[in-house]
Parts: structure tokens; sequence; C-alpha cells
């Protein structure tokens, strides 16, 4: 196996007392595609800024590219891609401006960030509005400069902290194409996300965590498979009978009994909606589906993803 | 599994500076082109209005002041270089409180720009010879007013520039250093409330032997005053060597500036 490019042991973050991330190990693999999955506060992005050597570790040990954060932060940056959860643009220049001065940041010379810029427009589909405020850009166009910007250096490591949150199907979807293309290259990834799609589609691994803890690790397929059956039917009777008809269901599969609906996991849906209405229930919607992430997320935690 | 714990502010140079402030400038210029220029242009024309009033027209009433030396000067030829020392710090301090203090509290600049290879000390090192560029540029302007007017005595004026070069980086840095642990729009007013009797009261128009002691001991501890003093000596020729005293304070000034505002860079945004 090919030396880690992030290795993570143990590692927590206090703020006074509260622990954000509590005690977190894990490893990440050259051209690997890694993933923090978990709910509101779980603690991704304050890991990923102290794997992006912007924030101090409480304890624990972490070591990215063979350095140590908190002596040679410069040296560590120098090598990654950064796409914040917020962008964080620089509003006072223009669309391509914003690439090139960002290039210089890193000390590269001007002809090669020049170059690259263009590129990258490119393959953001900015070339248009490489003359562009940035004000003036869409959400979707602001999140695609974001990630051109986090690729002017040539990143080793590109960490993305929630790339598609707040964006429309359509403009995920071209980040999503985007972000393969640079895996296809070769360029490790580690993201966060409160999307099991976007896990499923992007991530090699992943890890599920929750209140600071990883909760589970795997390939999403292997996940699923621990932790879920192969399929899920869902059921509705109505908000308040719910919680009643759930009595009447034991032992089909396991129970997942939400406020809207009830979950049945069983590795064949159909036949489990079969027996719903053999035990004399009508729900009033049914539906069967595989399992996904969010299932196994429910599992670990007894929560859903997005709440 | 063991848990280390680890050295909260270790790390040394190599955390912290990546020998590439020039960027942050860089960036400054270009984002410059976006400036407000009338106000740029007040703040170089400010002390150019103080100087005809004053010099010119008080000037005209009042007649010669003793320098330093007791040799007799121009009344204008004595607020000038005074109003000079007064427009490179005003050039300092326009950009290293207000626009860091923005930069600082609503813009996401620094956070985008500590995520790079750029350490807390390119960063303030960048921002504060930005600042002291302004400074320098309010400060050279006023210089060839001077120069017009003939209001420059001796040869020894044209050190007046490095002086000016000095005085406005140590603005600019303190400015900076302090701004950045300033929270609130009430505490920048205060910067305001300092500045304006500071201004009017550091031996800039008249000598500070017309107050008492303990007061001149007070203004002989504020920044300006030593800035008056070294530039009026080189201006007007009236050298000596407490001019190393006013020099060291301002190589002093900018260390602590420096210092503060890598400190509060770090503690901010690489918490
Ligand atoms: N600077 C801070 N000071 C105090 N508490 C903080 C700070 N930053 C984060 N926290 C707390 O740490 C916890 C984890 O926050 P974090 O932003 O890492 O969560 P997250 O998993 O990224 O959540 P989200 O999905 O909402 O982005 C939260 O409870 C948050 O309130
Ligand atoms: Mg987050």
């Amino acid at each position: 196996m090919p030396t880690p490019v992030i290795t993570a042991n143990a590692l927590t973050k206090k703020y006074k007392d509260f622990a954000a991330v509590d005690g977190i190990t894990f490893e990440v693999a050259p051209g690997e595609s890694f993933g923090l999955l978990g709910p509101n506060g779980a603690g991704k992005s304050t890991t990923m800024r102290m794997v992006g050597a912007v924030s101090t570790r409480t304890s624990g040990d972490l070591t990215i590219l063979d350095m140590d954060p908190n002596e040679q932060g410069p040296e560590i940056r120098a090598q990654l891609g950064v796409v914040p959860q917020a962008d964080n643009l620089d509003t006072e220049l223009r669309v391509r401006d914003n690439l090139l001065v960002y290039g210089r940041y890193f000390g590269l010379p001007r002809a090669v960030i020049a170059k690259r810029a263009d590129e990258l427009l490119d393959f953001a589909q900015l070339t248009e509005k490489a003359k562009a405020k940035v004000d003036d850009l869409s959400g979707g166009m602001k999140r695609r400069l974001t990630i051109a910007r986090a690729l002017i250096n040539d990143p080793r490591i590109l960490l993305l902290d929630e790339p598609t949150s707040g964006l429309d199907p359509q403009a995920r979807h071209i980040l999503w194409d985007r972000l393969f293309r640079l895996k296809e290259q070769g360029t490790t990834l580690v993201l966060t996300t409160h999307y099991m799609d976007e896990a499923e589609q992007l991530c090699d691994r992943l890890v599920v965590v929750d209140k600071g803890q990883i909760m589970a690790e795997g390939s999403p397929a292997a996940l699923i498979r621990e932790h879920s059956s192969k399929e899920v039917l869902e059921v509705r009777f109505g908000s308040d009978k719910n919680e009643g008809a759930s009595a009447k269901l034991e032992g089909i599969g396991r129970l997942e009994v939400l406020p809207d609906r009830i979950l049945i996991y069983s590795d064949n849906g159909e036949a489990a909606l079969v027996e719903v209405v053999k035990r004399g229930l009508e729900p009033i919607t049914s539906l069967v589906r595989r399992s996904s992430l969010e299932d196994v997320f429910l599992r670990l935690t007894g929560r859903t993803l997005i709440e | 599994m063991t848990v280390t714990s680890t050295r909260q502010s270790s790390g040394g140079v190599r955390a912290l500076y990546s020998g590439n402030a020039r960027a942050v400038v860089g960036r400054g210029l270009l984002a410059t082109r976006s400036t407000n220029w009338i106000i740029v242009l007040t703040g170089v024309f400010e002390p150019v209005f103080y100087l005809l009033a004053l010099g010119i027209g008080l000037g005209g009433y009042i007649g010669g002041v003793q320098n330093a030396q007791g040799d007799t000067i121009p009344y204008a030829a004595y607020i000038a270089p005074a109003l000079l020392a007064v427009s490179a710090m005003n050039g300092a301090i326009y950009d290293s409180t207000w626009n860091v203090f923005f930069k600082m509290h609503f813009g996401k600049l620094y956070q985008g720009m500590l995520a790079t290879r750029l350490g807390p000390l390119d960063v303030a090192l960048g921002e504060i010879s930005l600042a002291l560029l302004r400074g320098a540029a309010y400060g050279l302007t006023f210089l060839l007013v001077m120069q017009a007017l003939g209001l420059n005595l001796a040869w020894t004026a044209v050190l007046a520039l490095p002086a000016i070069l000095l005085i406005a980086f140590g603005f600019a840095s303190l400015g900076m250093g302090i701004t950045s642990y300033l929270k609130t729009f009430q505490q920048m007013d205060w910067i305001q409330f300092v500045m304006l009797p500071m201004f009017l009261f550091s031996a800039t128009f008249y000598p500070l032997t017309v107050y008492p002691a303990p007061i001149q001991w007070f203004i002989q501890a504020l920044p300006l005053w030593h800035g008056v003093e070294l530039v009026r000596g080189l201006t007007t020729g009236a050298l000596g060597p407490v001019m190393l005293v006013h020099l060291l304070y301002f190589l002093v000034m900018i260390a602590l500036g420096l210092v503060f505002t890598t400190r509060r860079l770090r503690a901010l945004f690489l918490d």
C-alpha cells in the first residue's frame, strides 16, 4: 500500500470544553477520493480546516504529505487546493484576476499562472465571464470559480467542503462531472457532504461522522451492505397514524418510525409490502427502493442526515 | 493509541512566513483600481490646505520662528515639515485602520489568503507595505509642494524622503496592529479621537516649550512628535544626535506593529 497522503490519529479539536472533533482516526491514500459524511455540526468543516492547515489541533496527530501542519503550515498549504464551505472569493477583483492573484499567493511565475488561469476558466465553463465582477456571478458559477481557484497551484490534494450545497440539481451535476474528471486525473479528493447521493457518486471510501466521532468507515457499497438491507419499503399512513401502525408491523423487518413515514428494511421490498397488506394495513403511499447511505446513517445515529 | 498533546504555538518562522509579501501588495494594487479617488485626493490636499492657510496666511502675521538651534526660520518652513509628517501618517493610517477593519470583519480576504502558501507574516507585511505606499505617496506629493514653495531650507531635505517612508511604515504597522485587536465601530472611533489632538499638539504649529513640563513629556511619548521633529530637522537642516532617538522610536513601532498584527492574524484565521 502506498504511503498515505493524510494520516490523522486521535485528532481532536476543542473549543473551550466542547469537542467539535473528538478523536478521529483515518488515512487517505494518494489518488483516493475520501468523504466525510455527517449531519450539521458533526465536525466536518472543523476536520477539513485542520487538514487544510488553517486550524490548530488541540490534541492527537496529523500528518499531511509527511509534514506537520503545526510546523510547516505554508509548505503544506502550497500543495493543497481548498474549497471552503462558504465562498471566499475576492470580491474586489474580477473573475480572471481572482485566479491570477491567487496563483501569486503561491509564488508561482506569472506566465504559468496566466496559462493555467485560461485553462481553468475553460474547465469551469467561465471563459465568457473572465472580466465579470464576482458579485455578478450566480451561486453555481461562484462555486465553480472557487474550485477553479483551488486548482491554480496544481494541488496534490483537493479539499472540498460541501462543494455543491445550495446549488440546483443541474449545477450539481456539472460540478460532479468536473470533480470526476479531476479524480480520473489522479488528484486526491477529500470532501464533506450531507448529501448521500453525492457521497455515493464521488467517494471511493468514506467515514460517517456524528458529534465529532467516526461511526463507520468503508466504501459506500460496503457500508450499505454492512449496515442496511438490500431494499427498503417506505410506507405512509398519515402523520398521526404512523406510530399506531408500527405496532402491527413487528417482525416483517427492522423498522424505523419517522414522523412522516415508516421504513421497513427487508431484502425483498415487494414481499414486505404484501405482508403489510396481509396484516390489514392500508398505507396511503408505499415505495420500494434500494438502501442508501441515508439508511446507514439512520441506523448508526438514529437520526436522518438532513433535518 | 496514545494521545500526544501538541505544543500550541510552536512552529517558528516557517509556520508564519513564506517570503511572499509582494503577492499581497500586488493584490492590493490591483484592487486599488476600484478605489474611491475622491478620498485619496482629499487626503493629499488636506495638509496642503493647512500649509497655505496657516503657513502662508497666518505666517505672514507671525513672521519668523526659532528652530531647535536658535536660528530664525519662516513660519511656513516651520510647519511644513510637520505637515509632511502628518500627510505620511494620514496616508498610512487610512489603509491600515478602516480598510483593514473591514477586511478583518466583513470580507473573507484574509481567510482566503491564509489558505494558500502565505503565512500571517506575509499578509501582515504585505498589507502594511500597502498602507506604507499610500503614506509615502501622500508624503512625496507634499514634499514636492514644499520644494515648489521654497520651504526646504537645507540639502538634507532629500533625506526627508526615506524619513517619511519610515514614518509611514511605523504608522501603518502600529495602525494595523491596533486595528487587528478592535472589534466594534465605537472602538474604531477612538482612533480618530486620538489622532486629531495628536495632530494639533505634537509641535505641529508651535514649539513644545509653550506647554508645562508634564504635558511636554506626554507629547514626547507620542509617535507623531518624533515624526515631526525628525522631518523638521532634515528639511530645516537642524540636525542633532536626538535624530537617532526618533529613528529608533519608529523602528520599535514597526516591529511592535508587525508582531501584534501577525499574532492577531494567526489567532483569528489560523486558530
Ligand atoms: N470557532 C468555533 N468556536 C466555537 N465552536 C465552533 C467553532 N467552529 C465550530 N464550532 C462548533 O463545532 C461543531 C462542529 O462544527 P463544524 O462546522 O465542524 O460542523 P459541520 O460538520 O461542518 O456542520 P455543517 O454541516 O453544518 O457544515 C459545531 O457544534 C460548531 O458549533
Ligand atoms: Mg461544515
